[in-house]
């Protein structure tokens, strides 16, 4: 096929007038979009290669770069989008299944921004976080119905349980889909603030062992790097069952991205595709799954609490039901919205439900069959500011997990080609010259600025409600209200509408 | 003293150091002025291999071979400051100075004046613009004894 019926996606607009030949745009551009031409003495741009991911505009001394939509246009039709008519024609040309990465960017309804939050006025004092004490401490584990005493007065000791500084922890992301910086960044600035990052499945590098009391592992259905001396090394251990992007797909590293350090870390010979299976194979039922968590357990000698992590499907209610039944000490849920390195498009685009209506559904039936203090409840996909956080947590959840909005504090520009492996930002690649651009000091600083830039606004608004503590919002309903909401929806996230 | 130091680890070879460098020594301050209007060459050294770069600048020696070199008396060591200046005014480009420098950290003018360039931490406006815009912080400025160059 020699002519090839793609049109470019982005346009590089070059202001000559301030572009100073400098070629640091070419230098940083892994797709090749920008070179020098001699004989014009002119830098000059390949409008195809360009991805959007804005390295060049951002390192442009001379700010000559912006980046824009093409403009070229479709006949106007609502059906057959622009989008549609550029898929058919790239897979008439693969053959192959579409590809991309983070999460689902589709207009379909954000109920996080149909939620509005409470305020204390006159009959209730608001509290200002500034003068006066507010907790933002969690602890994720079972919880026991009452406390229990030995013969000497002395209480048991609880069910082991991870102890966040504040309800935020870093989702599963593993080394291989993103870069050795990019985990050395989530590991620091979640020990130095106090929270969890959590490994996803790609083992755990020797270099990151020395974070273990930040660290949750996870073991998922490719058993990627798990040995006993990894599961020993997390505050707690995560079995993944799905992931919001791809409920019911399985994972593939290609065998390009398993360089030494990630077959090393994987225990996968080098050189070779990472597959993880759709399912676990040993587990098909609820009863299996029980076979894990406590083989896991007994491994760690009930040491740590164990979580399992699964994607907001339409029956969740009743998955969680079964999980915190199996033995499971947190639940954690990943709405149909949450990242990806790496997953088919139209996966990504239409499996799964929104994470604020799984997150009501699941708390509601916990507490129903009164198994919520047996559970701690972990939701993400997507959180993308303080707000979302203190909405999910007057829906029910414990604490959130944040990923995308973590990667974005790195320096990631959302332009979903984390599967090409040639992140620009050094982030979602393993070419080592790619590798060194997120210097993990910066990506530690810039993290550790979000997470306490977003616990100073949840303290604010938990101060604005007359709150004092972060415990005393978990499934507080009555802070919430919805708008543009129909009967069914405020049903199911269990809340009044604005007015009643 | 304080010195720019590199650490390859981080460098990008983005060269953006260079334009900084330029920058912080024309007469205008404007990254697009700087370039475009005035012949500055810039005085750090990009050395790039396969996946390894780092950029090189004078080295502010305590004892200059430079200094001990130069046959006009055009480079000389700034005793409180610690660095080694250049005055083109008395240099006549013999070269001398490029030939001794241990780190190849002076270069010949790039527009073929009878002159050199090299790296004065930007005593004029009193921190190196290259350590201050590094995007990576692949440089730094700071005192030589915290670590190993």
């Amino acid at each position: 096929m020699s002519l090839s019926l793609k049109n470019p996606e982005f346009l590089i607009e070059r202001n000559y007038d301030r572009c100073i030949n400098c070629q640091v745009c070419e230098r940083q551009c892994a797709n090749d979009s920008h070179y020098y031409d001699e004989e014009m003495d002119k830098m000059l741009s390949k409008d195809e290669n360009c991805v959007n991911c804005q390295r060049c505009v951002t390192l442009c001394p001379a700010n000559a770069l912006s980046i824009r939509q093409y403009p070229l246009e479709y006949r106007k039709n609502s059906n057959w989008t622009g989008e549609m008519i550029n898929n058919i024609y790239k897979q008439a040309e693969s053959g192959g299944v579409l590809l991309t990465g983070m999460g689902n960017p589709t207009p379909k309804k954000i109920y996080w921004d149909h939620i509005l939050l409470n305020a204390s006025q006159v009959t209730n004092p608001s509290i200002d976080p500034l003068r006066e004490p507010m907790e933002l401490k969690t602890f994720l584990g079972r919880k026991p119905g009452k406390l229990e005493f030995d013969e000497n007065g002395n209480p048991f000791p609880l069910p082991p349980q991870l102890e966040l500084d504040t309800p935020i922890m870093f989702s599963a992301m593993s080394f291989g889909s993103i870069s050795i910086n990019a985990c050395r960044s989530l590991a620091r600035a979640a020990t130095a603030s106090g929270i969890m990052y959590n490994t996803g499945e790609g083992g755990l590098h020797q270099d990151l062992y020395q974070y273990k009391e930040n660290t949750i592992v996870q073991v998922a259905s490719g058993r990627f790097g798990v040995h006993q001396e990894y599961l020993e090394a997390g505050a707690a251990i995560e079995i993944k069952i799905g992931q919001g992007a791809k409920p019911g797909i399985g994972g593939h590293l290609p065998g390009e991205k398993v360089g030494d350090e990630v077959s090393r870390t994987r225990m996968i010979p080098l050189g070779t595709d990472a597959l993880s299976p759709a399912p676990h194979h040993d587990i098909y039922s609820i009863e299996d799954l029980r076979q894990l968590i406590y083989a896991l357990k007994e491994a760690t000698d009930y040491t740590k609490p164990v979580s399992v992590k699964i994607s907001a499907v339409h029956n969740v209610a009743a998955i969680a039901t079964g999980i915190a039944t199996a033995g499971a000490d947190i639940i954690s849920i990943d709405g149909y919205r949450g990242g990806t390195g790496a997953a088919p498009t139209l996966i990504r685009d239409n499996v799964g439900i929104p994470i604020e209506l799984a997150l009501a559904a699941v708390d509601e039936r916990l507490r129903r069959e009164g198994l919520r203090d047996q559970v701690s409840l972990v939701i993400g996909g997507t959180i993308r500011n303080s707000a979302d956080i203190v909405k999910a947590i007057a829906l029910g959840a414990d604490t959130v997990y944040i990923a995308s909005a973590a990667l974005i504090a790195m320096g990631c520009h959302m332009c979903q080609k984390c599967y090409t492996g040639k992140c620009n930002w050094g982030i979602a690649t393993q070419q080592p010259d790619l590798v060194k651009r997120l210097n993990p000091e910066i990506g530690e600083e810039r993290l550790k600025n979000l997470i306490r830039g977003w616990s100073l606004e949840i303290k604010e608004m938990l101060g604005g409600m007359g709150i004092n503590a972060i415990e005393s919002l978990r499934g507080n309903r009555l802070m919430l209200r919805g708008i543009d909401l129909n009967e069914r929806e405020l049903a199911v996230l269990g809340i009044k509408h604005a007015g009643e | 003293m304080k010195k720019v130091f590199a650490r390859e680890e981080y460098c990008l070879g983005c060269k953006l150091c260079e334009v900084y460098c330029v920058t912080s020594h024309s007469r205008s301050k404007d990254v697009v002025k700087a370039h475009k209007s005035e012949e500055i060459t810039p005085a750090v050294i990009i050395e790039s291999g396969e996946n390894l770069s780092f950029a090189l600048q004078c080295r502010h020696c305590d004892d200059a071979p430079c200094v001990r070199a130069c046959i006009t008396g055009a480079m000389q060591k700034d005793p409180e400051t610690g660095i080694v200046k250049y005055d083109e005014n008395k240099c006549v480009g013999c070269w001398t100075c490029i030939m001794t420098c241990p780190y190849g950290a002076v270069k010949r003018d790039e527009y073929n004046r009878n002159i050199i360039s090299k790296c004065d931490l930007c005593s004029e406006t009193g921190e190196p613009a290259c350590a201050a815009n590094c995007p990576n912080n692949a440089l730094v400025y700071k005192e030589q004894e915290e670590e190993g160059e």
